[in-house]
């Protein structure tokens, strides 16, 4: 029997979580104000957690290090929220979103966490939409929808280029009208550095005021955890610049379990990578697949001579294209899963034709020419006009990829200095979305009693790869619609605990550990910045841990991380105090866990000797080079007890997955 | 694109904290990449700064792909600097010049006061928000149906066009007399133009315009530095509704 219980509820999987909410305990209205509950991080799963929660009654204290809730990264996201609403009437349901998001999963995600997901999809939307969130309409003024990939419907509801945002600001108008009401306390500018058990049970956190400095003590009856994912790990990524692992890493160092590190999301449509100072990579929303045709050339001597500036991607005839998708998936095309995409753009280019001019290579196309005409040909026709010229198609066409996609194009110009209307865009895979994370039960709580995880920070419903649009749909549901449930059943335990005192030896070992790490630091006086380290990390990370993995590489890592993490310590240079704004300091104490973590995501690499969803071992590929699962020895989760700063102590415990209601198959998307 | 180096001067403004004076210092920068984006181009300097043992720059950003509303910067004189429709996290070196000078301060305003360098505090734009700027719904999954209420089109996108503010704070600093009157009309607009923020106009537009008096921004006089240096082209026209719901509520109120 396995250390984990996963505490899903009995009976059919259509059933589980409407029995299981009717069970589940209460806290009457009188008790709630009696009781504190913290959360971590704003985007959309800690702003509609910490909005709930207020709304409900419950003294809430949120915590994010931007100087506003609204910053989260979460509003990045671009292309839109998938929802079981069948608007379309063209075969959605429920049970079609939560079979794709398994199967896009690469079955290796929990059947009932996925379908609770699928259940209040269709609940986000209308509580969105209630809320004043501007979605895209058609012109009978109802809701529109795109696809998105690893599916076949059209569920996805979307803003433009900036869903991630009107989502996200219709999370935080919530928040701020429960901080206006006063029954949340919103603490910007603040890091979580730890979290305080007391007798096992989370009992609070420690905090840094970031202007200040000064290091705080926070008190709650639970504790959520809602602060993003970790990609940051490698540096380069799409991810804020901010974006951290420490939250969760702190709680997994005091004994919560960490769960499939080594599942990465590359997500195949970013900008390529240009130069040595580059700080970050900027994604192209998938969204642009309904739109865009991936190809490269089919002659190598024409990849050559475009990367040598001598010829352009126009000049090169229709049938000397190599539309790589649609050849080798040509039921999906260009609409196969992030991770089946990513990893053929890197067959192409390995093979030697790729597109960019830089170090390696490294690019592929995204061609909008073939929608320009085709859209532009529908709209002359819709405006009457039957015998419409070349040049009137193309400006119509042009005009229809604007109205949809006008402020990526825009973005895409701004960075390249090139025209995505005349010229195709160039674009390769960068690590975006983490599926990995903190292990947590049906009721999304850790292995610390009382300290619930939510958002991309828990590890519950992607599985091995997350399905496009499904980010968003996640980080709402677990706000809006689960922990308000589960976190009100712990809860029901607490009314007669009363407030938490923060003056106990509990916090004063927990504010000690905080207080001898950043003096650590500041009196180190190395010789290299922080960025120096990340970097480094960041290569690692990519060259060994990346898109493709193999046993050698992955012990190089290991190894080579261990000792970059002991240069780290030994030569590390932070600049400043400890008692004000110190943006080298938060780096330095960020970069410390991304050392320890991406050790522990080469070895959890290792001991996945399979291939599954976007972690990919090149031993374990057919003769098409698709992934090859090993679902006899590896259908299981993968979690991580933490036993000590050396990480290759860390104790692997396995939660085996069980298909009841889905058939597990081979994922294939030709 | 093929990418050159450009070295370049920067006067920048450097403050302690919120309570010292502060003084624009002078530094200079070689072998910076045209493709840089300018605040690759501070990370440059501020890796500079590290290795000489001087304080780095601290300066406000996060997503650096122009969504989250988190940098700021006085470039040049204009807010995120020389070109249009961008935040600076978008600016690239690309539209500088060898031996150019460079000037960088934090915005201006008095509502925005100086927390460290060119880091400020925009927590105003937070209170003003709290004010009013949602629809009182509680998190129920039981709300009607999302197609229940049809909108047309047109005002969706009206909406959509005014929501897309990211709250940065370049209409405060672009004006002349700091006013907030941008930032607060594009909420306002927004939730004016969609039947569920209806029921609640005239209370939303009352309160949100008493906080932005309380925080200190000053008054509109239409000139429209604003939307020319907003990087999402948030229009004047929202300003316009905004008058009008105010009047609209002052006329009817109770």
């Amino acid at each position: 029997m396995s250390v984990l219980d996963s505490k899903i509820p009995e009976g059919h999987i259509s059933q589980k979580w409407t029995d299981y909410k009717n069970h589940l305990k209460l806290v009457a209205p009188n008790n709630r104000p009696k009781i504190d509950v913290i959360v971590v991080g704003t985007g959309l799963a800690g702003a509609s957690a910490a909005a709930s929660l207020g709304e409900m009654g419950y003294n809430v204290k949120a915590f994010c290090f931007q100087d506003s809730p609204r910053r989260a990264h979460s509003i990045a996201a671009q292309g839109g929220i998938n929802a079981a609403k069948n608007y379309q009437n063209d075969g959605d349901s429920i049970f079609r979103l939560f079979y794709d998001t398994i199967k896009g999963g690469d079955y290796r995600a929990r059947e009932a966490n996925v379908h609770r997901l699928a259940e209040v999809s269709g609940n986000i939307i209308d509580q969105c939409v209630a809320q004043g969130v501007p979605f895209a309409r058609e012109y009978g003024g109802l809701l529109d929808n795109r696809s998105f990939g690893g599916t076949q419907v059209q569920r996805t509801f979307y803003a433009a280029g900036q869903t991630g945002q009107q989502l996200l600001l219709g999370a935080y108008s919530a928040i701020s009208r429960q901080i206006g009401l006063g029954r949340v306390k919103m603490y910007n500018r603040h890091e979580m550095l730890d979290i305080v058990k007391v007798d096992g049970k989370a009992r609070g956190i420690i905090a840094r005021n970031l202007i200040t400095g000064a290091i705080e003590r926070h008190s709650g009856h639970a504790v959520i955890i809602a602060t993003g994912g970790y990609g940051n790990v490698y540096f380069l990524s799409t991810n804020a610049m901010g974006s951290n692992v420490t939250a969760a890493w702190k709680i997994h160092k005091q004994g919560a379990y960490f769960a499939n590190p080594c599942y990465v999301q590359i997500h195949p449509t970013c900008i390529p990578v240009h130069g040595t100072n580059q700080s970050k990579l900027t994604l192209m929303s998938e969204s642009l697949r309904n739109s865009g045709r991936i190809w490269v050339p089919k002659k190598k001597e024409d990849a050559e001579a475009i990367r040598a500036g001598k010829m352009k991607p126009t000049q090169i005839a229709e049938e000397d294209r190599d539309y790589y998708l649609e050849r080798r998936y040509p039921a999906f095309g260009n609409l196969v899963p992030r991770d089946v995409a990513s990893r053929a753009a890197k067959e192409r280019c390995d093979a030697g034709f790729g597109i960019e001019a830089n170090d390696t290579n490294e690019g592929v196309y995204l061609d909008f020419s073939s929608e320009i005409k085709s859209k532009g040909k529908q709209a002359a026709y819709a405006q009457g006009i039957h015998n419409a010229t070349e040049e009137q198609i193309i400006a119509l066409g042009k005009k229809w990829v604007e109205e949809k996609y006008g402020n990526l194009f825009q973005m895409y110009e701004k960075i390249t200095d090139e025209n995505p209307y005349e010229l195709p865009m160039k674009i390769y895979p960068a690590v975006h979305y983490t599926m990995g994370g903190v292990w947590v039960d049906y009721n999304l709580q850790s292995t610390i009693p009382g300290c619930f995880v939510a958002g991309e920070a828990n590890f519950s419903d992607h599985g091995a790869n997350r399905l496009g649009a499904s980010a968003l749909m996640q980080g709402l549901a677990d706000g809006y619609f689960v922990l308000p449930y589960t976190v009100s059943d712990y809860l029901a335990n607490e009314i007669r605990t009363g407030q938490i005192p923060t003056n106990t030896p509990e916090f004063d070992e927990a504010e000690k550990r905080v207080k001898d790490t950043i003096n650590q630091f500041l009196n180190n006086n190395g010789s290299r910045s922080v960025d120096h380290f990340h970097k480094k990390l960041g290569l690692i990370m990519w060259n060994k841990v990346g898109m493709g993995r193999n046993e050698q590489g992955l012990k190089e890592a290991i190894a080579e991380i261990d000792q970059l993490r002991a240069e780290f310590y030994k030569d590390v240079y932070v600049p400043g105090s400890a008692d004000e704004l110190n943006p080298e300091l938060e780096k330095a104490l960020r970069v410390a866990d991304f050392m320890e973590l991406g050790q522990l995501m080469a070895m959890d690499a290792l001991q996945r000797k399979e291939s599954c969803g976007g972690h990919f071992r090149e031993e374990y590929q057919d003769a098409e080079g698709e992934t090859l699962r090993d679902d006899e020895n590896f259908k299981f989760v993968g979690a991580w007890e933490y036993k000590g700063s050396d990480i290759n102590q860390s104790q692997l415990h396995k939660e085996e997955l069980n298909y009841e209601f889905i058939k597990i198959a081979a994922r294939n998307y030709k | 694109m093929a990418s050159k180096y450009i070295n370049i001067n920067l006067k920048i403004w450097r403050q302690k904290n919120a309570n010292s004076k502060g003084e624009m210092k002078t530094y200079k920068l070689d072998q910076v990449s045209t493709d840089s984006s300018f605040l690759e181009m501070l990370d440059q300097l501020n890796e500079q700064l590290i290795n000489n043992r001087e304080e780095p720059v601290a300066f406000d950003h996060d997503c650096r792909e122009g969504i989250c509303g988190m940098c700021s910067l006085y470039i040049n004189g204009r807010a995120h600097g020389p070109d249009n429709a961008i935040t600076t996290c978008q600016l690239h070196m690309r539209k500088f010049k060898d031996g150019d000078t460079i000037y960088v301060e934090p915005w201006r305003a008095k509502a925005f006061p100086v927390i460290k360098d060119l880091v400020v505090d925009r927590s105003a734009f937070d209170r003003i928000q709290q004010a009013g700027g949602f629809v009182s719904v509680n998190t129920s999954g039981r709300t009607m149906d999302a197609n229940a209420i049809p909108i047309a089109k047109i005002d969706a996108d009206k909406a959509f066009e005014a929501a897309i503010c990211i709250g940065c704070g370049a209409c405060v600093a672009s004006c002349k007399n700091a006013s907030a009157m941008l930032f607060v009309s594009a909420k306002v607009s927004q939730l004016a133009l969609l039947p569920q923020g209806k029921v609640e106009a005239k209370e939303r537009v009352m309160n949100m315009v008493r906080q932005m008096d309380e925080e200190g921004f000053g008054n509109c006089t239409n000139t429209g530095a604003c939307s020319v240096e907003c990087p999402k082209e948030i229009s004047l026209d929202n300003i316009a509704r905004m008058n009008r719901e105010y009047m609209k509520a002052m006329v009817t109120a109770e």
